[in-house]
């Protein structure tokens, strides 16, 4: 048994999850909306809101705008300017560990550490994604060709790992051990950094916008094709000669945004129709959690107890599902 | 239950606007912005300059060439612009058209590209049309000196010919004579200081398959009262979702999505199967618009224009499939309205490099000759095989 609660927002949701047990919704035109008992309405941008990352401890939201600024929203609606970059559009932003926050225009990357000092890495070509590695501040910047590896507070050159063809978003695994970029040719590329070793992940019928972590990292959920694509990652090779789990196959339509569950092995899984499930690992179990509605899902997150599922879509719709 | 797909939004039309340095470029885009048209843009720049508009869709962009698949110059496509209009969507509903200005040394292939070959960008926007800003006292040097510069009026569906009252009327002539011999398929305009009705730059749909009506070379249009061309706009609204997206590329190119093995990227020798005579007393027909003075200009784009009646299917798709295949980065631009036999509607096509689609756009009307026209403004083309290949799909 499960129950939808809409919420009543509008405009591409660019992020949908929880602050701790606050469901929130970062949208394009610029607000973030919280619901907590009322709705309370946080004017973050002037302009469009382009990315937008969690605090780890969940105390607040940092998001990017194209009125060139980097803010902290917490559920009180309050607003707080970390950094500005007047002209330029802030559309990549990754939160990381002691306060740092990490955000991208252009061929530049910077990271505000928590005394609000900011440094710079400069790229020869844009960059793609960010994200922070799970232990120590080292930040990951996918680029054309690869990534590079930063220790954002030691000198030295970076580490670089490098791949043909243009890398957008990046992900660590939770235990440090791979990264993971999806690229411009729809597909994925890895790598195991203990060796540098390569990891092609490829047959997707389109790019690959979500990917999500299984608890403990065993599985790495992806959206891209007409079901969720699910690699494991267990064991000394990862996905290496591994086929991936299928979940939730349909025939009309793609998958645009995957969240795996917290503690179980259980993903749900939006569609490019609006159509929300969920999926277990093990049996291929499907349950429907949401009816194809007027736009592709964007944006799909679980709260921290695996109870509630907060949800957006390109077009205004979002709400909360709560499961039992 | 019914899972029906949701209603396909519309795709925001996509203006480029290329041209060297100096030619007009920003002068035309702030004319656009100021004038009171009742439409908001996105206005995408590579540098803020004189652009001097506030207007808060206005964003700056470092031109970001993506070659994803190894040097096969479809996959060649703009990063940036990737980028942006994925960010843009995010405001969707502020703004009814983006334009994009490219810096003079731009080559225009892989922003057109990028409206075929990324997903995204495909699915959100539609290429409206290349806009080509020359200036006409500088222009001939500039051919002389550079390819970027041919690039630009090759591949333009309109061109603006600007700064009229810096040069005589006999350098007009010559600079026009120019232009034509390079793209006479572009919608011409004299101007100065870019004054024009920019209804005639904007929502040209030149892209657009329903919208191809002739294969005519187009002539001068001075913007005062003398349509020597018609301006056809039916008003009508497809969706192009049933497009057949017929993208064939070279053997180098790893496009193919469902590659499980690292590739050896070494270059493979192209083998050009030129196993028939050339005939170089070849005739032409009226409206040729090819240069018959192969050695004068190194890096010169000429134009063909092919005719031929009823087509076969099955020997054209292999065929047009073949040379956009083997020399697809010497064509430019392809443009195709053609007859097949025993098939009721015309069927039109159109093409950048490698990338061609088409689709039957209408009934036959009644007495309208049965006839196939196709065109291709490029390099170094072969004439004399174009001209046998398709002269052998004719039934």
């Amino acid at each position: 048994m499960t129950t939808l609660a809409a919420a009543d927002v509008s405009g591409f949701v660019v992020r949908a999850g929880f602050l701790k047990d606050t469901p929130y919704f970062a949208l394009g035109g610029g607000e973030v909306v919280f619901l907590a008992g009322t709705q309370i309405h946080a004017a973050a941008h002037s302009g469009g809101l382009l990315a937008a990352d969690e605090r780890p401890d969940g105390s607040g939201l940092v998001t990017g705008g194209d009125d060139g600024r980097v803010v902290e929203v917490r559920t009180d609606g309050s607003v707080t300017v970390l950094s500005e970059r007047p002209r330029k559009w802030i559309d990549l932003v990754a939160c990381g560990p002691s306060g740092a926050v990490a955000f991208a225009s252009g061929r530049t990357a910077f990271v505000r550490l928590s005394d609000g000092k900011e440094k710079e890495f400069a790229h020869a070509r844009a960059v793609g994604g960010l994200a922070f590695a799970p232990k120590g501040l080292r930040l990951a910047v996918a680029r054309y060709e690869g990534v590079t590896l930063w220790w954002v507070n030691t000198q030295g050159a970076p580490q670089q790992l490098d791949w043909p063809g243009a890398h957008h978003a990046v992900t660590f695994s939770p235990d440090g051990k791979y990264v993971v970029t999806t690229m411009q040719e729809s597909a994925l590329h890895g790598w195991r950094l203990s060796d540098g070793q390569d990891m092609r992940m490829t047959g997707y019928p389109a790019k690959v916008k979500s990917v999500s972590w299984s608890q403990k990292g065993k599985y790495l959920a992806t959206s891209g094709a007409n079901a969720a694509i699910v690699w494991p990652f267990f064991g000394k090779t990862g996905p290496m000669g591994q086929a991936p789990l299928q979940l939730g196959t349909r025939s009309d339509s793609l998958v645009t945004a995957v969240a795996c569950h917290p503690k179980e092995d259980v993903a749900v899984v939006g569609y490019q129709d609006g159509m929300i499930l969920l999926c277990r690992f093990s049996d291929n179990a499907e349950v429907l959690m949401r009816r194809p509605g007027k736009a592709p899902v964007s944006s799909l997150a679980w709260d921290r107890d695996g109870l509630r599922i907060a949800f957006g879509t390109e077009d205004g719709e979002a709400g909360v599902i709560a499961l039992e | 239950m019914t899972t029906a797909a949701p209603e396909p939004t519309k795709q925001i039309p996509v203006t480029v606007l290329t041209g060297y340095l100096g030619a007009g470029k920003t002068t035309l885009l702030n004319r656009i912005l100021s004038e009171n048209h009742g439409q908001r843009y996105a206005v995408i720049v590579n540098e803020f300059g004189e652009i001097g508009i506030d207007n808060d869709l206005l964003v700056e962009s470092d031109e970001e060439i993506f070659e994803m698949n190894n040097g096969c110059i479809c996959c060649t496509v703009r990063g940036d612009l990737i980028r942006t209009v994925q960010n843009l969507m995010k405001r969707r509903g502020s703004f009814d058209a983006i334009i994009v200005e490219t810096t003079g040394v731009a080559d225009p292939a892989p922003v057109a590209q990028t409206f075929f070959m990324d997903d995204d960008v495909r699915a959100a926007s539609r290429l409206d049309a290349v806009v080509a800003v020359v200036d006409a006292r500088h222009v001939l040097q500039r051919l002389a000196d550079t390819r970027e510069a041919e690039d630009q009026i090759a591949f333009a569906d309109v061109i603006l010919l600007n700064k009229t009252d810096l040069v005589s009327p006999e350098e007009l002539a010559a600079v026009e004579a120019r232009i034509h011999k390079i793209n006479p398929y572009a919608v011409r305009h004299r101007t100065e200081r870019c004054a024009i009705d920019i209804a005639k730059v904007l929502d040209r749909g030149a892209f657009d398959l329903d919208r191809i009506l002739s294969l005519d070379p187009q002539f001068l249009n001075t913007g005062h009262g003398h349509h020597h061309h018609h301006d056809h706009d039916h008003g009508h609204d497809h969706d192009h979702h049933h497009h057949d997206h017929d993208h064939a590329c070279g053997p180098d190119c790893t496009h193919d999505h469902h590659h499980h093995h690292d590739h050896d990227h070494g270059h493979h020798a192209h083998d050009h199967h030129h196993d028939h005579d050339h005939d170089h007393d070849h005739v032409c027909g009226p409206d040729c618009d090819h240069d018959h003075h192969h050695h004068d200009d190194p890096h010169s784009v000429r134009s063909i224009s092919l005719r031929a009646g009823e087509l076969d299917p099955d020997t054209f798709f292999p065929w047009i499939n073949r040379v956009t295949q083997e020399d697809g980065a010497k064509i430019l631009r392809l443009k195709g309205i053609l007859a097949f036999k025993d098939d009721a509607q015309r069927y039109v096509l159109q093409g950048v490099h490698m990338i061609v689609e088409g689709d039957h756009q209408r009934d036959w009307k009644e007495g309208e000759p049965h006839e196939s026209r196709l065109v291709f403004i490029g390099r170094e083309l072969d004439f004399d095989a174009l001209k046998q290949g398709f002269a052998a799909c004719a039934v």
